[in-house]
């Protein structure tokens, strides 16, 4: 009875906050609508980190390497040779996704804190290459700029604040269904594992070195899609939106919600992006607010705020369907 | 005293050679021939054959420190070996990684018991049926009928187990929260539900009371009836001696004596590498 309450209380809670994002851009200014669009870019970058940080337990600190790399496929394949930016979405994933493949197939067998510190590597030679304007193609400190809007053809483009708004929480809306798909899956299962036990996860059969490599690879090709679509946005892509910084920012995303929690990410994203908005009154101190709100909920909530609650809501018996059943 | 106890020792042997012949009838689950295993200057497991019959209980017993962890861990693919072979059906397993030789019918347990603390019982069971799944990314993201049926056989399969082990009611329970003897029990069902041939269990009776581990023991033969084949590691010679069909002796990284659990009861060597040589027997 009491996980029923809770099944209802949870489609109560997910209805509410569909119709309140779908009606919210037209109770807002244009200001408010960017703020939530970057909530929106948040929540996309914080559940593509989540993958890797909250289902397997890979602590990567440069994770904005793989955005800067997605927003930098969309950058300059679109400004040099024209190719337009929905069809650019694929392939800055698959760019983001298979530079991930390339740079974690060597470190993937590190763990906790080693791991940890060559993926700030990782980040931080990204964003010196970006400077260094390798080849005459990523302009340097200046970045790329007079990136096209989402388009096609004459049927339609994404040009203001709305539309914009309603395609970053669409795109956020599907990963996290598709998100929902695997952590129910053997995938999912097999990440969790391992975030809870190497050893015994292949022990048990899992292919561990195959599985991290996947949730790295997969974490960088979502972080690609942010990357596109925060290149079009902005128009312009340059090394200083891609600092460490903004990997630590996706790392509290994660610790603040609860990993592996996808309601949690989205509180963490809330908290990361609309925090600073709401306390700009305060200007100066905002900062200082922030840092002891996190060390509160570290002490009082180490778990993150909202973590996964695992249980009987995700398993139905089939044995309890065909009468078997003898508790 | 030097004479009677090299007369026990021929007789041993002789007790050892007809054993070898009755065993040499049944055909054998898993072989290691020259097995050896070092660590640095330390050789762990030195030159070591092990046979194990289709269909039985073996166990492998020895006082603490005689290498059987070691050699549970080159067979199940977490070391890879310095020296010898270890044979699986008919295989070579040398080269394999620990998930792939799951994969072929080896699943074990550990000394200390290693579950997915943060999972549901039920969950650690069914990642037991991983290697038997296939369903990959796409398939999962959009749930196809494929996925779907593969995930309902998992979870069939994981439900059977955790009734078979008794644990059904604590199905949701996180595994960190039961009691230390159904963790162990849960970790048995975790091996059985990747349907092994060969199931090594790593001192199962350890930290559980007599009363625990007669239930193991009795379940264990319950078991053994699917046609799998069980090797137990034990340094309680007292435990495995009930059920074993067949007992090997290692001490110090060396096999001392293989045959029928009464044989190997009074065996003197097996004695002596536990209890070391009586007082008066050194003089």
């Amino acid at each position: 009875m009491k996980l029923d309450k809770n099944i209802i209380f949870k489609n109560w809670l997910i209805l509410i906050a569909i119709v309140l994002l779908s009606v919210a851009p037209f109770m807002m200014n244009n200001y408010w609508i960017d703020v939530f669009f970057f909530f929106g870019i948040y929540a996309l970058l914080g559940l593509s980190l989540n993958i890797v940080l909250g289902e397997v337990g890979l602590f990567d600190l440069g994770h904005v390497a793989f955005m800067a790399i997605g927003a930098y496929t969309t950058a300059i394949l679109n400004t040099k040779f024209g190719i337009p930016i929905i069809i650019l979405l694929p392939v800055s994933a698959l760019a983001a996704a298979g530079f991930a493949w390339l740079v974690c197939s060597p470190i993937i067998h590190l763990r906790g804190d080693y791991l940890c510190i060559v993926t700030i590597g990782m980040g931080e030679i990204v964003r010196l290459t970006l400077i260094n304007n390798p080849f005459g193609i990523t302009g340097g400190p200046n970045g790329v700029f007079g990136i096209d809007f989402p388009s096609l053809g004459n049927i339609f483009m994404i040009d203001n604040s709305t539309e914009f708004y309603f395609l970053i929480w669409i795109v956020v809306g599907l990963t996290i269904l598709a998100l929902i798909n695997l952590q129910r899956s053997r995938i999912g299962r097999a990440w969790n594992c391992i975030r809870e036990d190497e050893i015994a996860a292949e022990s048990t059969g899992i292919d561990v070195r195959y599985y991290k490599l996947l949730a790295f690879i997969l974490g960088a090709g979502l972080a690609g899609v942010a990357g596109n679509i925060y290149a079009s946005k902005l128009m312009i892509v340059s090394p200083e939106s891609f600092t460490f910084m903004e990997s630590c920012m996706l790392f509290c995303i994660v610790l603040i919600g609860g990993m592996g929690s996808i309601p949690g990410v989205l509180i963490g994203a809330a908290a990361i992006s609309l925090f600073p908005e709401v306390f700009r009154t305060f200007a100066q101190y905002r900062m200082l607010i922030f840092g002891a709100a996190m060390v509160i909920m570290m002490v009082f909530r180490p778990g993150g705020i909202w973590p996964r609650k695992r249980g009987a809501v995700e398993f139905k018996s089939l044995l309890l369907k065909a009468g078997r059943d003898n508790v | 005293m030097f004479k009677d106890n090299s007369v026990n020792m021929e007789m041993s042997v002789d007790t050892n050679k007809i054993n070898e012949n009755i065993n040499s009838d049944k055909k054998e689950a898993l072989e290691t021939q020259e097995l050896t295993k070092r660590f640095g200057g330390l050789i762990a497991v030195n030159n070591f054959d092990l046979k194990v019959n289709q269909g039985e209980i073996s166990s492998l017993i020895g006082p603490n420190g005689a290498g059987k962890t070691t050699v549970f861990n080159v067979v199940t693919g977490i070391y890879q070996p310095d020296g010898g072979r270890v044979i699986f059906k008919g295989e070579d397993l040398a080269g394999n990684k620990p998930h792939q030789i799951v994969a072929k019918g080896i699943a074990r347990t550990f000394q200390n018991i290693r579950l997915f603390s943060n999972m549901t019982c039920l969950e650690n069971v069914m990642s037991g049926q991983h290697c038997r799944g296939s369903a990959g990314v796409w398939s999962s993201v959009f749930k196809s009928s494929y996925q779907k049926g593969e995930e309902n056989r998992i979870r069939e399969e994981a439900e059977r187990r955790l009734h078979q082990v008794g644990l059904w009611k604590f199905r949701d329970e996180l595994a960190k929260n039961i009691a230390y003897g159904s963790q162990r029990m849960l970790e048995i069902a975790r091996a059985l539900a990747s349907n092994p041939d060969l199931l090594i269990l790593d001192e199962p009776s350890s930290g559980l009371n007599d009363k625990e581990s007669e239930d193991l023991m009795k379940f264990l033969k319950i078991v053994l009836k699917e046609d799998l084949t069980i090797l137990l590691i034990e340094h309680d010679m007292n435990v495995v001696m009930g059920i074993s069909d067949w007992v090997t002796v290692m001490d110090e990284g060396k096999k001392i004596a293989g045959g029928l659990p009464e044989d190997i009861y009074h065996n003197p060597l097996v004695i002596e590498a536990y209890l070391g040589k009586e007082e008066g027997e050194e003089l």
